[in-house]
């Protein structure tokens, strides 16, 4: 065997440091093992596993040249409170050579209620802006040319609505749907799992899900449809793996139902993206993002026989780790998101957003912004990360623990299949209880010490209450309601009642796509919640299992 | 027979994020305390209604959306207008340091912000329940 003097002289290194670490012990608990060799990648073969960029099965990333051809999107998530004064956000983020925008919306948007709803009080404008009509969409998208900039919407059971808002913006501004740039994150599977702002029962919700691919395939060509989202599920206490597996069975199941609903594959695949966490452990991010490239890769051309190789990209938008960030010392913060960036650049991320040192506390400050931003640019300009296609290809390391993730991953898809895929898994529970045990096992390893986090379960220093915390101001609530109030005066109420007549109409026909429908009441000011109001009569709402 | 202390963990509001309330459940239940968990989306109304039908000793709000300032004092109000003189009714979430002596005078008793061991409500609600 080609190995053997390798394996003899492996093994007398492990008697040799066993020796050593009997008496000096090593850390505890700790997963990998000590050292990777060749031995650690007997069966792996360059061609069939990494290939090259640019090529099948993309685990050294989707592009041929990487970041030698242009940086990632540096695009940092952001709104609050008002339109006018998420406006103002953007073009100061734009202006400081942010390269892409991301919409957060507030609660009662996300969940498809007006402003002047009872059941939105506090939360308006609280963790995001708030969006009532096309009128608040053309103030927040006020002097941004929609033909030059992309722009990212997190918003999902009603995703159909808001990127109708936007090519009415778009429209209005000249700019015809076929040019604009974006992506909506329309995941609801995910929202059932493991975020929250789920509206309608899963059929009705992948209908609509399936009516935006069709529909953008032949209108909006350029637009991301769908980001099948990853980041929730960790911060919802995932591990690694479980994070990708959970995700892309969620996305296995978006293609079976758009391919049910007659799509060819390649018309709409090409438009699928993704969305992943940046977490601590730097190396293990590494290995995640390439296995994940690598199975979505197989399941689109061997379980569903894409042919066209944009079909078996995953293309990936990144945001560091939301629930890493520590309330104590929150500096250290930054240092955390800079690891979490390297990771998500060593890993061939297409865009990222970099969260802020402040943001266990409260919305980030536009200084905090600043910093979390030029740390991307750090790492871009100075680190040299961004200089060689995936330069940790080939690490010993590395590359088993991207075989070690790509084959947990595939268990768990296995697994998920055998209960009849991921929204039946999700019905049964299974996904979620499986991401409750991570959590639950992570928050004993913090609190037994087995997990150090630096500032709070170490190294903690008695601190002054944090000062200067950006604050979300009552009197949001009550502008928002006059706004409102003051276009359902001025708008044309027989012109509203007769689109919302038409959507309602069209949504008890399961063969219609609604978005022409949602389309034409958008631009009559018909509001979010009249909108998702007449899809909630027809379509119900769903009713959460809730399991400890 | 020892008596078991009973507690509803609840999510105020329109917030979907519930690691924090279902780790801080599990680590309740398994301190010994029956746990009741609401889930998601829970009005002021609903929750006064679950812990006067639960009987329950204490209410733990979860909320990481900025909106307890309106949302904690309401339940507070309703749970007291509702005669549960003695039910101790304590939260958590992201919630800035400013916020908390107002929170505390609506009668919050205590508010528990990211990076708490579990063992310190356990702690808190074993010493402070009537």
């Amino acid at each position: 065997m080609a190995n053997e003097s390798l394996q003899a002289k492996m093994a007398a290194y492990t008697a040799k440091v066993e020796k050593a670490a009997a008496k000096n012990p090593e850390r505890q608990n700790l997963v990998p093992n000590r050292l990777y060799t060749p031995l650690d990648l007997e069966a792996f073969d360059y061609e069939r596993d990494l290939g090259f960029p640019g090529e099948y099965p993309f685990t050294r990333g989707v592009q041929p040249t990487m970041y030698r051809g242009r940086f990632w999107t540096m695009r940092q998530y952001a709104g609050f409170a008002t339109a006018e004064e998420s406006n103002k956000r953007y073009r100061y983020l734009l202006e400081q050579g942010q390269t892409g925008l991301s919409c957060a919306f507030d609660l009662p948007t996300q969940i498809g209620y007006d402003s002047d709803d009872p059941i939105a009080e506090g939360e308006i404008g609280k963790v995001g802006v708030a969006i009532d009509t096309l009128k608040d969409m053309e103030i927040l998208f006020d002097q941004i040319d929609l033909g030059k900039v992309s722009t990212s919407m997190t918003i999902n059971a009603p995703a159909a609505v808001l990127l109708a808002m936007y090519i009415a913006v778009a429209e209005k501004q000249g700019v015809s749907a076929d040019k604009l740039n974006g992506t909506i994150q329309n995941d609801i599977l995910k929202e059932y799992a493991a975020r929250g702002t789920y509206i309608f029962p899963p059929k009705p919700s992948m209908r609509l899900i399936t009516n935006i691919f069709e529909y953008c395939s032949k209108n909006v060509p350029q637009w991301n449809t769908i980001s099948i989202s990853g980041y929730h599920i960790r911060e919802a206490g995932s591990t690694a793996a479980q994070e990708i597996a959970f995700t892309i069975a969620d996305g296995i199941a978006y293609v079976d139902a758009a391919i049910k609903a007659g799509l060819n594959v390649d018309d709409f695949a090409g438009r699928l993206s993704f969305f992943w966490n940046a977490h601590n452990n730097v190396l293990e991010e590494v290995a995640k993002f390439r296995a994940s490239r690598r199975v979505w890769a197989k399941v689109m051309k061997e379980r569903f026989g894409a042919q066209s190789p944009k079909s078996w990209m995953l293309r990936v938008h990144t945001q560091t780790a939301g629930s890493m960030l520590t309330a104590q010392q929150p500096d250290n913060n930054i240092v955390r998101v800079a690891l979490q960036t390297a990771a998500a650049v060593l890993g061939g991320t297409q865009s990222l957003h970099t969260n802020s040192r402040d943001e266990a506390l409260a919305l980030p400050t536009e200084d905090s912004v600043r910093i979390a931003l030029r740390t991307q640019q750090i790492v871009a300009y100075e680190s040299g990360l961004a200089d060689v296609v995936d330069p940790l290809g080939g690490s010993y390391y590395v590359e088993a623990l991207t075989d070690k993730i790509e084959k947990e991953c595939w268990e768990y898809i296995k697994k998920i299949d055998e209960l009849g895929g991921a929204p039946a898994a999700i019905e049964k529970g299974y996904i979620q209880r499986e991401i409750q045990e991570s959590a639950y096992r992570w928050q004993m390893e913090v609190e037994n010490k087995q997990r150090v986090i630096v500032g709070v379960n170490q190294f903690q220093i008695k601190e002054k209450p944090a000062e200067g915390l950006l604050r979300v101001d009552a009197s949001v609530g009550e502008f928002q309601k006059s706004k409102l109030a003051k276009v359902k005066a001025e708008r044309d109420g027989a012109a509203v009642q007769a689109k919302l007549a038409a959507l309602e109409t069209a949504c008890g026909d399961e063969h219609q796509n609604l978005m022409p429908f949602i389309l034409n009441a958008v631009k009559t000011y018909a509001s979010l919640g009249e909108i998702c109001g007449v899809m909630r009569k027809v379509f119900g709402e769903y009713e959460a299992h809730v399991s400890l | 027979m020892e008596r078991h202390i009973r507690v509803l963990v609840a999510k105020p509001g329109l917030d979907g994020h519930d690691r924090g309330a279902k780790v801080v459940a599990r680590a309740l239940r398994d301190a010994g305390f029956e746990v009741i968990y609401t889930g998601l989306r829970q009005t002021p109304e609903q929750i006064t209604e679950a812990a006067l039908q639960e009987d329950v000793n204490v209410v733990a709000l979860s909320l990481l959306s900025g909106a307890h300032n309106t949302l904690f004092p309401k339940v507070v109000n309703m749970v007291r207008g509702k005669g549960m003189n003695d039910v101790l009714v304590i939260g958590g979430g992201v919630i800035p340091d400013a916020d908390i002596p107002g929170l505390k005078e609506a009668g919050v008793a205590a508010v528990f912000t990211p990076g708490t061991p579990t063992a310190s409500i356990i702690d808190f609600i074993k010493a402070n329940v009537k």
